[in-house]
């Protein structure tokens, strides 16, 4: 299992040619409460960097973009009811959709968690 | 990039952990270390402070003041009493509003204006342009202010200043505390009791941090501002009113007095007064999403069944005490009756929403004690 991060503050945690994909605790912090998730529909395929998802916190709304290309093969349902859990625990239960890859090497160009967490010192 | 200004508490909101942002020209808090969500909740249920001194405080004096005011705002000013406030907005000759803004008397012809900080040096521009010679505008920029809203806010300042326990909405007075001179204006944009206190900057952070120390208190950034604001149907300036809007449109025709109504005598009257009487081509009204979940953000366009745009969302968001999504806009006057069903247009997706009341959350004003 490997996880890999972008420079839209997701994280894609790969198992085989299945990507889980949702937003890291920085990004949540960012965000602020959360109060909505407008989620990708199963079976859509989309690019990579395409606008898939909508996050939408108490601040402003914020598009999640998928970060492979690939296939959504479903979205965190529970989120519809709990938003909330994208702040509680953002990379674990607070998942936003899984897709399968087309592309495995698209991943190369992703951050390890080393490199993410140096972007996002020179954010800060 | 334009220098921005720094509040005179500045240092205080940074120790506090304010997170900034640049605001009508400041670096303004847009929120504490609580965040927005709770920052909102904890002023519904207690006492939250802002300080909202990048707003422009103005005092308008002199032989003829009451009634060049009265030029330029549509409410009647002449029957106030002193230290009564009224909320107006100046106008213009299309009837569109350059800004809104609080009025206090304090003599015959002396008279506190408080107006929004994006809008002041235009809106001293205009006062300079439109005022007699005789009547002098001095602008308070080393004034603080602070507001102090809340369900819990007159028995907490009434601890600290014994006359604010009877002052009643849209009144002020003189106070001191410890021998420092304030004004305590029994007003607030949040829809809850409270009071907005002026302070001199010298010893504004001596107020601050008193008011800070009180167990009731949190302070409060713009973000949950706006959103106590919007759950309670209050117009934000540069969203819901424009200079294209009309107080008719924009559905303030409550804060313009019945003579004001029938003599005019303001800039715009002729727009605003035919308005009043034949009805005005669009007017502010709330907006609910059918599902109770989609936050309807700023300049969501909408629409009717058959496709047709008559509208479009000027303020929304969430409304973390309603418990739900909160906006409101304009619509064309003939969708705009409570219940007509729209349909909003979402990131190219179709949602169906309602006209509703804009005052999702009651305003808890005390006017008797």
């Amino acid at each position: 299992m490997t996880v890999k991060y972008t420079r839209e503050h997701e994280w894609i945690r790969i198992e085989g040619d299945i990507a889980t994909v949702g937003i890291t605790f920085y990004a949540q912090e960012q965000l602020g409460d959360v109060v909505f998730v407008d989620l990708p529909e199963a079976d859509s395929s989309c690019d990579q960097g395409a606008e898939v998802a909508v996050v939408e916190s108490v601040k402003a709304a914020s598009d999640i973009y998928a970060p492979v290309t690939g296939t959504i093969l479903e979205a965190n349902q529970e989120l519809a009811e709990r938003p909330e859990l994208v702040n509680q625990d953002p990379e674990n239960d607070g998942w936003f959709f899984r897709m399968r890859l087309d592309d495995p090497s698209e991943l190369d160009d992703l951050f390890d968690e080393a490199a993410y967490q140096a972007f996002i010192q020179e954010e800060l | 990039m334009t220098d921005l200004h720094s509040l005179q508490l500045e240092d205080f909101h940074t120790a506090l952990g304010a997170k900034f942002a640049p605001f009508a020209g400041y670096r303004m808090p847009i929120q504490y270390p609580l965040g927005v969500k709770g920052e909102h909740l904890h002023t519904r249920a207690a006492v939250g402070l802002f300080d909202v001194s990048h707003m422009g405080q103005l005092e308008v004096s002199g032989p003829g003041a009451t009634e060049a005011l009265e030029r330029l705002v549509p409410a009647a000013l002449q029957e106030m009493q002193p230290g009564q406030i009224r909320y107006s907005q100046l106008t213009l000759d299309n009837g569109g509003i350059l800004d809104d803004l609080m009025l206090t008397r304090w003599g015959p012809e002396h008279w506190g204006l408080v107006v929004n900080g994006a809008c002041k040096h235009a809106d001293m521009a205009h006062l300079t342009d439109s005022l007699p010679v005789d009547v002098e505008m001095v602008y308070h920029e080393a004034q603080c202010l602070i507001a102090v809203q809340g369900p819990k806010a007159r028995q907490m300042m009434s601890r600290l200043i014994p006359d604010a326990a009877n002052l009643l909405f849209m009144r002020a007075i003189h106070c001191q505390y410890q021998g420092i001179e304030m004004v305590l204006s029994c007003c607030g944009y949040t829809g809850e009791d409270g009071y907005e206190i002026s302070v001199p900057s010298a010893q504004a952070e001596q107020i601050a941090q008193l008011l800070t120390d009180q167990p009731e208190c949190t302070w409060v950034g713009l973000g949950a501002r706006n959103s106590l604001r919007l759950e309670t149907g209050l117009c934000l300036y540069g969203s819901d009113l424009t200079t294209e809007t009309t107080p008719v449109e924009a559905d303030l025709v409550w804060s313009i007095q019945k003579r004001r109504r029938e003599n005019g005598g303001f800039l715009g009257a002729e727009v605003i007064q035919k308005q009043l009487e034949t009805g005005a081509v669009r007017k502010r009204v709330g907006i609910r999403p059918l599902d109770g979940r989609t936050p309807l953000r700023d300049h969501t366009i909408l629409k009717t069944a058959a496709g047709e745009v008559v509208g479009e969302v000027t303020s929304g968001g969430f409304g973390p005490t309603h418990d739900g999504p909160v906006a409101m806009g304009y619509v064309s006057y003939h969708v705009s009756a409570l219940g007509t069903e729209l349909i909003a247009e979402v990131r190219g997706k179709h949602l169906d929403c309602a006209v509703c009341d804009p005052i999702f959350v009651q305003q808890r004003y005390v006017r008797t004690l």
